[in-house]
C-alpha cells in the first residue's frame, strides 16, 4: 500500500493559483459519496496561497506558499476527534466522514495549522482529500498537482524510493511549515522563503558599480562570502530570521565598509558607495 | 448518474470536461498518451528536456464552468423598457434603463425589422458591427467567425480595429526591419532550443510572460523559464512594475520611468559605441544608416550625448545601473524577450512607442541578431520543436472570414457592398462629431505604406452614410480602449437610432443596448479549432508544446434560453432573406467537416475518429529535422529558411533580404523619410520623445504626479473573466473584497502611499479631469516611487451614477482615466499604457 505524500518547492511555484481555482472546480458544489460533500460553490480554501512579498524596491521578489492539510502522521484531528468522524485510510490519507462530522464545529479547531474549514451550508467540518476520490479510480495524482504548470507540486508514494516525491525527501532539503507542531507532516516543502540580506555596491569615485568584488556575511551560525555580480549586486539567501548580521566589504584602495542588519525581514541595504 | 467527459478549447487552454447529468462539473488538462505521440527532446548544457505529457490551462480557465454558469450569464432575450421601435426611443436611457423579456421571435423581428428601415433609410452603410477579440474560442465562432459572414453578405460599415497590442512595431519596426505582415515583429521559430543551448541571457524588456502567454496557450511556456533558470540563463527585466514573472525570477529588475524605455535603450546603444562592444560586421553587412544614428546618439548632431548620464534623470535609474546592463548585456550571448505575440501591449502602447520599438532593432542589430544565442525571442514564448509543415487553420488565415477558408464564395475582402469603415478606437467621435479622419486601414499587414492610406467617414459621395446602428457582439471597450467614458456618451446618442447587444454575458456596455440577444458559450455548440493558433498574422505562433487540433465537442445544451452565434445570424439572415447565402446549405457540423477536410488531418485520422476522440496531436518532427531558427538566415546571407508562410520575398531573388526598402535593417526609416520626413512625432530617424503625458508634461503633472501604468492581466483575458468567475475574487492580485465588494486593486509604492496617508487595503480614488475610478489601495515594493499599476482588465463598469458619462467608477475600468490621444499625429495607434493620474483616500 502506498504512502501518499506531497512535496512543494516554492522556488518553482509562479503564483498562477491553479491550484487553488482547481480545487475549487474539483469540488465546489460537487459531491464525492464515500469521501466528501460538496464545499460551498464559493468561499473553499482547502489549498490556499499565501504571496509573501520580499524586499523593497529595487531589489524585490515574491514567494508563493500554498498550504493546504498536512496528511500528518500524528494528525491532531485524528487525535482528538472524539466522534470517529476522522480516519485515516491504509495509504495515510486522513479523511472527514461528511456523515459522521455533521454538526461538530469543534473539528475545525483542532488543527493546529487552520486547515479543517466549516461548510456552514451543510453544517459539517471539511478539509482537502488529495483528492482520494480520483486516486481510488486510478487518477495518478490529485487535481491540485495535475493542474500546475511548472512542477512545483510533486505527489507520489513516500515509500517507493523510486518515486520523485520520495527523492526529493531523501535529499534532505525538505522542511515542514511548523516544526514546532511535531505532527509528522507528509505535505513538506522546499525552498521555503527564509529571509535575505542584499546590497548594490558602488565605487563613488568612479560612479561605476563594484562587479566581481567579495563580501562577506557574519553571523552567529557563520560567515558566508558571496561575490557581487555584473550590477555590483549581493545577496545572501536562506538567512534565519532576527538574525544580527554584519556585512563587510573590502576592495583594495577603498576604505572597508561594515554594516549591520537584522532579518526580521528581507533587508535590501540599498547602495553601499565605497570611497577612496 | 451519468458521466461524460468533452474536449473543448478555451481562449486559455484546451480543456477536458466533465459532464454529469447534463452539467459540467469540471475542467481539467488533458494527459497524452504513447499512441498521441507529439514526442520531442533538447539537448542542452548536459541536460535533456522534453515535452511534458499533460497539456497546461491557464488560471482563469481552470475556473471556466463558472463562467458558463454565470450569474452574468445573459439568459433570455430583452428589449430596454423605454425603448419603442414606433415611438420614443430614449437614447438617453441607454446605461441606466430597465429591460423587459422578450421572446426570440419579438427580438430577432425587432432586430432584423430595424436593420431593414435603417439601411432602406439612410443606406446601407448607416449600419456598424464589431466584435471584441478572444471571447470564445473556435475557428468558426471567433470574432472572424459567423458575425463579419453575416454582415459582409449584407452591407455594413466595418469597423476597422487599430492593431492594439502591437502599436509600437506595427507603426513603428515595421519601417526599420520590415516584417509587415506580421505587425513588424519577427517570426519566432524553434527558438527554444536555440536559447536552451546557445543563449547566456534574456533580457525581459517590457514583457511579462508568466502572465500573457497564458492567453491562447495555457501555461505550457512557464516550464521553459525553469528550464532556463536551471541551466542558469539569467534573466534581467525591464519594467516599471516588478511584473509576475519578474518577481518570481529575475536576476535583475531594472524599473526605468514608463515612457522613457527609449531613452533608456539609446543610453545602451551609447555604451556599447564608447566601448566598442557592438557587432561591427553585421552593421556594415546587414544594416543601413547606422554612422547617421551613431552621430546622433554620440551628441555630434544635436551636441547632446546620449550617454547614461543623460538617461539617468529620465529613466530615474542611476547611470552606472545603465552602464551596467549595457556592458552585461554586450558580455553575454543575449535574447532580447520584447515583441512578438507574448511582448505585445506593454511600452508599445506608450505614446511615442514607435520610438521605442524601432530602437528595440536598433540594440539587437548592434548585437548581431540571428548569431547565436542572440536573437529577439518574442515573450520566451514561441518555439518549441514542432511540425510546422503541418497544415491547419488559423482564425486570421482569410482576413474578416473565417468560413471563406471553405466556403464556395468567400466573403471577404470584395463581397461587403459598402466601401466606408470606421475606426474603431475613433468610433465615438464618429457618432458624435459626425466626422472623423485618420490614416491606415486597420491592421496593416498588406504593404508597408498601407498604413499611411488617408481615411475618412463618413465616406465622401453617395455611398457615404453616418452610422445609425451598432451591432455589438461579444465583449466590452470600457476597460480596454482609451478614455472610455466616451463610449457611454455614444451609446447615448440620439444619432444610434437602434443598438442591440449580443453576448454570452452582462459585459459593461450591454447594458446601452436596446435588445439583447443571448448567445451560448462554446461549450453549447461544436467547433474545430488548433490550439493556440492565430494562422495569418500570427502563423506559427503557437505557444505550446503540441500542436493539437481539435474537434470541439458540445458539452451541454445551450443554457437558459441562449443560441450559438451561427444559429443566432442563420435566423437573422432567414428573415432578411439571404439564408442560403449566409449558409450556403451547411450546417454547423458541414462547415467543420470542410475545415477538417482543408487541413492535413485526413492523412492522419477519419474524421469519424477526430470527432469521437475531440483531438489529434501533430506527428514529431523526423529525426533528420533541421532547424529554422528565426532571422539564423539573415545573419548568415542565405534565403530566408523558416515556415513563415506569408513572408512574400520567400522564394524570389530577394529571399536574404529583409522588406525594407534596402532589404536592411535601417537605422533611419527611409520609408519614413519619404512620407513624412518632417514629422517631429515619428522622426525618421528613432528617438526618445518623451510621452504626451508623462513625468515632463509641464502643467499636468503638477496636479496629477503619479503615472498609472495599465498592462494586461493574469487572471481575465480582457474582460472576458472577470466580474463572471467569482472565485477569481479571492484573488488578492486580482480583486480585493472590501466591505462585501470587489474592489480592483491599485497598486503604489508605499512612499507615495503614506504621503497621500494610504494605507494597503484602503478604499481609494484614482482621478484626473477625464474620469474618477474607485479600487483598492495594493501598497507594494513591485511599484516603482511614482507608479501607480492597475490592469485593463476590469468587466465592471459601475458608475455611482448609472448612465452618467463622467460618474466615479467603483468597477475598476481604469482605462476611463486613459487619454483619447494617438501614438503620434500620423500613427493611429491606442497610447493607453501609461498617463497621469492622482490618488486620495476615497471616503464616500
Amino acid at each position: 500500500m502506498a504512502r501518499y505524500g506531497m512535496v512543494i518547492d516554492v522556488k518553482k511555484c509562479v503564483g498562477c493559483y491553479n491550484c487553488f481555482l482547481t480545487c475549487r472546480d474539483e469540488f465546489a458544489g460537487n459531491d464525492y459519496p464515500g469521501y466528501s460533500a460538496a464545499q460551498p460553490m464559493s468561499g473553499g480554501n482547502w489549498l490556499k496561497v499565501n504571496e509573501i512579498e520580499r524586499g523593497r524596491y529595487p531589489h524585490v521578489k515574491v514567494d508563493y506558499v500554498p498550504v493546504t492539510c498536512a496528511q500528518c502522521e500524528e494528525a491532531a484531528c485524528l487525535t482528538l476527534d472524539q466522534t470517529g468522524a476522522v480516519y485515516r485510510r491504509p495509504d495515510g490519507i486522513v479523511m472527514i466522514d461528511p456523515e459522521k462530522a455533521k454538526g461538530n464545529k469543534d473539528l475545525v479547531n483542532t488543527c493546529p495549522y487552520r486547515r479543517i474549514e466549516w461548510n456552514e451550508e451543510l453544517q459539517v467540518a471539511q478539509k482537502c482529500t488529495f483528492c482520494a476520490h480520483l486516486l481510488d479510480a486510478g487518477e495518478p495524482e490529485p487535481r491540485c498537482v495535475e493542474s500546475c504548470p511548472s512542477g512545483a507540486l510533486v505527489f507520489g508514494d513516500l515509500d517507493d524510493p523510486a518515486s520523485e516525491v520520495a527523492k526529493l525527501v531523501a535529499a534532505g532539503a525538505t522542511e515542514v511549515l511548523r516544526p514546532e507542531f511535531a505532527m509528522g507532516d507528509k505535505v513538506t516543502y522546499a525552498n521555503l522563503p527564509k529571509k535575505f540580506v542584499a546590497g548594490t555596491v558602488v565605487y563613488g569615485d568612479v560612479d561605476e558599480v563594484a562587479a566581481d568584488l567579495e563580501v562577506v556575511l557574519g553571523e552567529v551560525a557563520g560567515s558566508r562570502i558571496t561575490k557581487t555580480n555584473g550590477f555590483g549586486d549581493f545577496e545572501f539567501e536562506g538567512l534565519a530570521d532576527n538574525a544580527d548580521c554584519t556585512v563587510k566589504i573590502e576592495a583594495p584602495g577603498y576604505k572597508a565598509v561594515t554594516l549591520s542588519a537584522k532579518t526580521s525581514r528581507d533587508i535590501y541595504l540599498g547602495e553601499i558607495v565605497l570611497e577612496k | 448518474m451519468s458521466e461524460q467527459e468533452f474536449i473543448n478549447c478555451c481562449i486559455g487552454g484546451m480543456v477536458k470536461v466533465t459532464v454529469k447529468d447534463g452539467v459540467i462539473t469540471r475542467m481539467r488538462p488533458l494527459r497524452l498518451t504513447e499512441e498521441d505521440g507529439g514526442h520531442w527532446t533538447i539537448e542542452a548544457k548536459g541536460k535533456k528536456f522534453s515535452d511534458p505529457r499533460k497539456t497546461t490551462i491557464n488560471p482563469f480557465n481552470i475556473a471556466e464552468r463558472m463562467r458558463v454558469y454565470s450569474e452574468n450569464r445573459i439568459k433570455y432575450p430583452m428589449k430596454r423598457k423605454n425603448f419603442d421601435p414606433k415611438g420614443e426611443r430614449h437614447p438617453e436611457l441607454r446605461g441606466k434603463d430597465e429591460y423587459v423579456r422578450i421572446s426570440w421571435d419579438e427580438a430577432l423581428d425587432l432586430v432584423a425589422g430595424e436593420i431593414k428601415r435603417i439601411q432602406g433609410t439612410y443606406g446601407k452603410a448607416a449600419v456598424t458591427a464589431f466584435v471584441s477579440s478572444h471571447h470564445n474560442y473556435g475557428l468558426l465562432y471567433y470574432k472572424m467567425g459567423p458575425m463579419p459572414r453575416f454582415y459582409n453578405i449584407l452591407g455594413y460599415t466595418q469597423l476597422l480595429d487599430n492593431p492594439d497590442s502591437w502599436e509600437g512595431w506595427h507603426w513603428g519596426s515595421m519601417h526599420t526591419w520590415g516584417w509587415y505582415w506580421r505587425f513588424g515583429q519577427c517570426d519566432n521559430f524553434d527558438m527554444l532550443a536555440e536559447a536552451l543551448k546557445n543563449t547566456e541571457q534574456v533580457i525581459y524588456w517590457s514583457v511579462d510572460p508568466n502572465t500573457t502567454a497564458g492567453g491562447y496557450g495555457g501555461q505550457e511556456t512557464i516550464i521553459w523559464r525553469e528550464w532556463l533558470r536551471e541551466l542558469g540563463i539569467s534573466g534581467i527585466f525591464i519594467d516599471p512594475y516588478c511584473n509576475a514573472t519578474a518577481a518570481h525570477m529575475a536576476d535583475k529588475w531594472l524599473a526605468p520611468r514608463p515612457g522613457t524605455d527609449a531613452a533608456l535603450a539609446e543610453a545602451i546603444a551609447y555604451q556599447w559605441i564608447v566601448d566598442d562592444t557592438y557587432d561591427h560586421w553585421f552593421i556594415e553587412n546587414r544594416t543601413v544608416h547606422f554612422d547617421e544614428w551613431k552621430a546622433y546618439i554620440l551628441g555630434e548632431t544635436d551636441g547632446v550625448p546620449k550617454s547614461p548620464d543623460w538617461a539617468a534623470p529620465i529613466c530615474d535609474l542611476p547611470a552606472h545601473t545603465i552602464r551596467a546592463v549595457a556592458r552585461e548585456w554586450a558580455s553575454k550571448k543575449s535574447m532580447l524577450a520584447c515583441g512578438s505575440q507574448y511582448g505585445t501591449a506593454g511600452a508599445c502602447r506608450n505614446s511615442y512607442a514607435t520610438e521605442w520599438a524601432s530602437l528595440m532593432i536598433h540594440l539587437i542589430a548592434m548585437q548581431g541578431i540571428g548569431k547565436e544565442g542572440v536573437n529577439i525571442w518574442g515573450g520566451t514564448a514561441h518555439g518549441a520543436p514542432l511540425d510546422m509543415s503541418f497544415k491547419s487553420a488559423g482564425y486570421s488565415d482569410v482576413g474578416w472570414d473565417v468560413f471563406g477558408l471553405v466556403a464556395k464564395q468567400p466573403t471577404f475582402p470584395d463581397r461587403n457592398p459598402v466601401t466606408q469603415k470606421v475606426y474603431r478606437i475613433l468610433l465615438p467621435e464618429a457618432i458624435l462629431d459626425g466626422h472623423i479622419e485618420w490614416l491606415g486601414e486597420g491592421f496593416c499587414v498588406q504593404y508597408p505604406t498601407q498604413q499611411f492610406k488617408p481615411m475618412q467617414y463618413p465616406e465622401p459621395g453617395p455611398n457615404g452614410a453616418e452610422i445609425r446602428m451598432i451591432h455589438r457582439h461579444g465583449g466590452s471597450f470600457i476597460s480596454t480602449m482609451t478614455d472610455t467614458s466616451k463610449w457611454v456618451r455614444m451609446y447615448q446618442s440620439p444619432k444610434l437610432e437602434f443598438v442591440v447587444m449580443q453576448d454570452c454575458h452582462w459585459q459593461s456596455e450591454t447594458r446601452f443596448g436596446d435588445v439583447i440577444l443571448p448567445a451560448s458559450t462554446n461549450f453549447e455548440h461544436e467547433d474545430i479549432s488548433e490550439w493556440a493558433q492565430p494562422g495569418g498574422y500570427g502563423n506559427g505562433n503557437v505557444n505550446c508544446n503540441h500542436r493539437i487540433l481539435m474537434y470541439q465537442q458540445k458539452c451541454i445544451e445551450p443554457l437558459w434560453e441562449s443560441k450559438p452565434d451561427y444559429q443566432i445570424y442563420c435566423e437573422l439572415a432567414d428573415r432578411l432573406g439571404f439564408l442560403e447565402e449566409y449558409t450556403e446549405g451547411n450546417s454547423e457540423e458541414d462547415w467543420i467537416r470542410k475545415v477538417f477536410d482543408y487541413t492535413d488531418l485526413p492523412k492522419h485520422i477519419s474524421y469519424e475518429e477526430f470527432k469521437k476522440k475531440g483531438y489529434f496531436v501533430v506527428p514529431s518532427l523526423p529525426e533528420d529535422y533541421k532547424p529554422t531558427v528565426s532571422n539564423r538566415w539573415y545573419y548568415e546571407g542565405r534565403p530566408v529558411d523558416t515556415p513563415d508562410r506569408f513572408n512574400p520575398l520567400q522564394g524570389t531573388d530577394k529571399a536574404t533580404q529583409l522588406a525594407t526598402p534596402s532589404g536592411k535593417i535601417e537605422f533611419v526609416r527611409t520609408i519614413l523619410q519619404e512620407h513624412f520626413p518632417d514629422d517631429d512625432e515619428r522622426p525618421p530617424m528613432p528617438r526618445y520623445i518623451p510621452l504626451y503625458e508623462g513625468h515632463e508634461s509641464k502643467g499636468v503633472v503638477e496636479k496629477y504626479p503619479l503615472q498609472l501604468m495599465t498592462p494586461h492581466a493574469k487572471f481575465s483575458y480582457h474582460t472576458h473573466q472577470d466580474n463572471k468567475i467569482l472565485w477569481l475574487n479571492d484573488i488578492p492580485q486580482h480583486r480585493i473584497v472590501k466591505d462585501g465588494y470587489a474592489y480592483w486593486p491599485m497598486r503604489m509604492n508605499p512612499a507615495d502611499a503614506e504621503a497621500r496617508g494610504i494605507k494597503d487595503g484602503d478604499i481609494v480614488m484614482v482621478y484626473n479631469d477625464r474620469a474618477k475610478v474607485l479600487g483598492v489601495a495594493l501598497v507594494t515594493e513591485r511599484c516603482r516611487p511614482g507608479l501607480v499599476h492597475s490592469y485593463q482588465a476590469a468587466a465592471k463598469y459601475d458608475p455611482l451614477e448609472p448612465g452618467a458619462a463622467g460618474s466615479i467608477d467603483r468597477g475598476g475600468c481604469v482605462n476611463l482615466l486613459s487619454h483619447s490621444r494617438m501614438t503620434s499625429q500620423n500613427a493611429y495607434g491606442e497610447a493607453n499604457m501609461s498617463f497621469l493620474v492622482e490618488v486620495r483616500k476615497w471616503e464616500a
